[in-house]
């Protein structure tokens, strides 16, 4: 059953009107302009154990992302294809409004958000995870863990999956005799594609972009859009109640691209990628 | 697997079922088809088939949710086992719990809930046969289920989902065009108040792409919006206003 946390009091009620008057002046509480997204550091391989890991921040927002690698059966339906699964949860040392247990329908939500952005971008060649027709192929599963929130969790964490996709060294096997076996060896998965999201948050007919906690709570409506680097957009979701005024969605596209390629240089450039 | 050779879109601009490109499928609307409900709503979108339900206000269970300002909004949207081709496992898919969310997150933007304090609305969404846009098909009969109730709302929803099929921007997907199309948003508004309440995009679409698709969705929507008042107005056409 799916239940709203919504909770409009009267001091957040004061709060959206002072964001509000900042904005209609070009200005943020934390100083940035309603465009500026918040410093992005990556750090990647901190879990050695895990195949590829990123630990990203955006601001005060911490994500950490592992990966796991096994080797199963592809689906039915995609006999010549390896796969991916992401699952996303909100640890209870992020933030007090965070509970131990099952992801909860927001988790759901990022990890679902997520894991659309890099399929509907093909940025994993899943064909090359393929080990044999319809029997065996290998299985990324992406796991995001929210360390730290302060408003926002979607842009770092699709920045922290694509770091830990872009270092990771899988396992490698091999097909001996129509079985599969280790060869001790690793590889890269040369990523397709690189489709970054950038999160908006709208009060009356204004919006800005990358909102931290307190604006986040201040906000009418918030709205993730993915752009790859072709400027396609590849994922979008409206994540909160609200009404949604038709006559912005074309502003906040162009401000997305923009915003996903600033991202995606800064990637580029700390991960050192040649591209 | 896909058939080599099939075609979803053929040369003279006519889709696999026989639509043209801005073409909805047949629409049936029904209000008021389950008695124990405070309201409800059946939509048939071609083959897609959808209940919606709504219990309440009522009292909260359990008490401390309760809001003191306002009504809380629940939501389910579920399918039944037999709804999609390969049966589906009983209890709620990860799929299922996202879309109660956006769900509910719509039906939120129009429901004026401070109007019922300390109480909740109940929406249950079913569907029970599943041919591409469920979750549009199942928010419009929330709406419509909530008008039924006499909850009163800002406007009613109509929602559509637009997509890209073999390069064409096609109107309402049916299951086969979403599966092997390139690309699927389903779009919700409150017409009357020119305003988005559920937007999602699966898929890759450009600027211009997603620019059209959004004029096509609201084509369709209006359609539907058009037939949701229809509906309501058959349901109380019988009853005369109350004599002072």
């Amino acid at each position: 059953m799916s239940l709203s946390q919504m909770k409009k009091s009267l001091t957040a009620r004061i709060v959206q009107e002072k964001i509000y008057n900042l904005l209609t002046q070009g200005m943020r509480l934390d100083g940035r302009s309603p465009t500026d997204i918040r410093p992005v550091s990556i750090v990647t391989g901190l879990v050695e154990k895990a195949d590829g890991s990123a630990l990203v921040s955006m601001g005060g927002t911490k994500i950490l992302v592992g990966i796991k690698t096994e080797i199963g059966s592809p689906y039915s339906d995609r006999p010549k294809e390896g796969s991916f699964t992401v699952n996303a949860e909100l640890l209870p040392l992020a933030s007090i409004s965070f509970e131990p247990g099952p992801p909860d329908e927001r988790g759901v939500e990022l990890a679902r958000v997520v894991d659309r952005g890099i399929r509907e971008s093909k940025c994993i060649d899943l064909e090359k995870l393929c080990l044999i027709e319809g029997e065996k192929a290998y299985i990324l599963f992406i796991d995001i863990y929210v360390l730290d929130y302060d408003g926002n969790y979607y842009d770092p964490s699709t920045i922290a999956v694509l770091a830990a996709l872009a270092t990771a060294k899988i396992p490698k096997y091999e097909v001996v005799n129509g079985k599969v076996q280790k060869t001790g060896e690793y590889f890269n998965l040369q990523l397709q594609a690189l489709p970054f999201t950038v999160t908006f948050g709208i009060i009356k007919e204004r919006f800005l972009v990358d909102p931290q906690l307190e604006e986040e709570s201040a906000l009418d409506v918030s709205l993730i859009i993915g752009v790859d680097e072709k400027n396609n957009i590849v994922s979008i979701q409206k994540n909160s109640p609200g009404l949604m005024p038709e006559n912005l969605l074309e502003q906040m596209i162009d401000v997305a691209v923009e915003k996903s390629n600033q991202i995606r240089r800064k990637f580029i450039e700390t991960l050192n990628l040649k591209i | 697997m896909r058939e080599q050779n099939l075609k979803l879109v053929s040369e003279e601009g006519i889709r696999i079922d026989g639509r043209r490109f801005d073409e909805l499928r047949p629409l049936k609307i029904e209000i008021g088809v389950l008695d124990k409900s405070d309201g409800s709503a059946y939509v048939e979108l071609g083959k897609t088939k959808v209940f919606a339900a709504v219990f309440g206000p009522k009292e909260v269970h359990p008490k401390h949710l309760a809001l003191p300002d306002r009504a809380i909004l629940n939501c389910r949207y579920h399918m039944t086992s037999f709804s999609v081709d390969e049966r589906k496992p009983l209890g709620m898919t990860r799929r299922e719990i996202e879309l109660s969310k956006v769900i509910r997150e719509a039906l939120e933007s129009v429901v004026f809930l401070e109007e019922f304090p300390r109480t909740s609305i109940d929406v249950y969404v079913e569907v029970i046969q599943a041919d591409g846009g469920t979750r549009t098909a199942g928010l419009t009969a929330a709406s419509l289920a909530l008008a039924e109730a006499g909850i009163p709302m800002a406007d009613l929803i109509a929602a559509v989902a637009v997509g890209k099929v073999e390069g064409h921007l096609l109107l309402d997907l049916c299951d086969i065009e979403d599966k092997y199309g390139e690309a699927d948003m389903p779009i919700a508004m409150a017409p009357r108040l020119n305003s988005i309440v559920l937007l999602q995009l699966n898929g890759r679409l450009t600027k211009e792409e997603l620019k059209k698709g959004l004029e096509l969705a609201k084509k369709g929507i209006n359609e539907i919006y058009q037939k949701e008042r229809e509906a309501l107005r058959r349901k109380y056409s019988g009853v005369s206003p109350v004599e002072v």
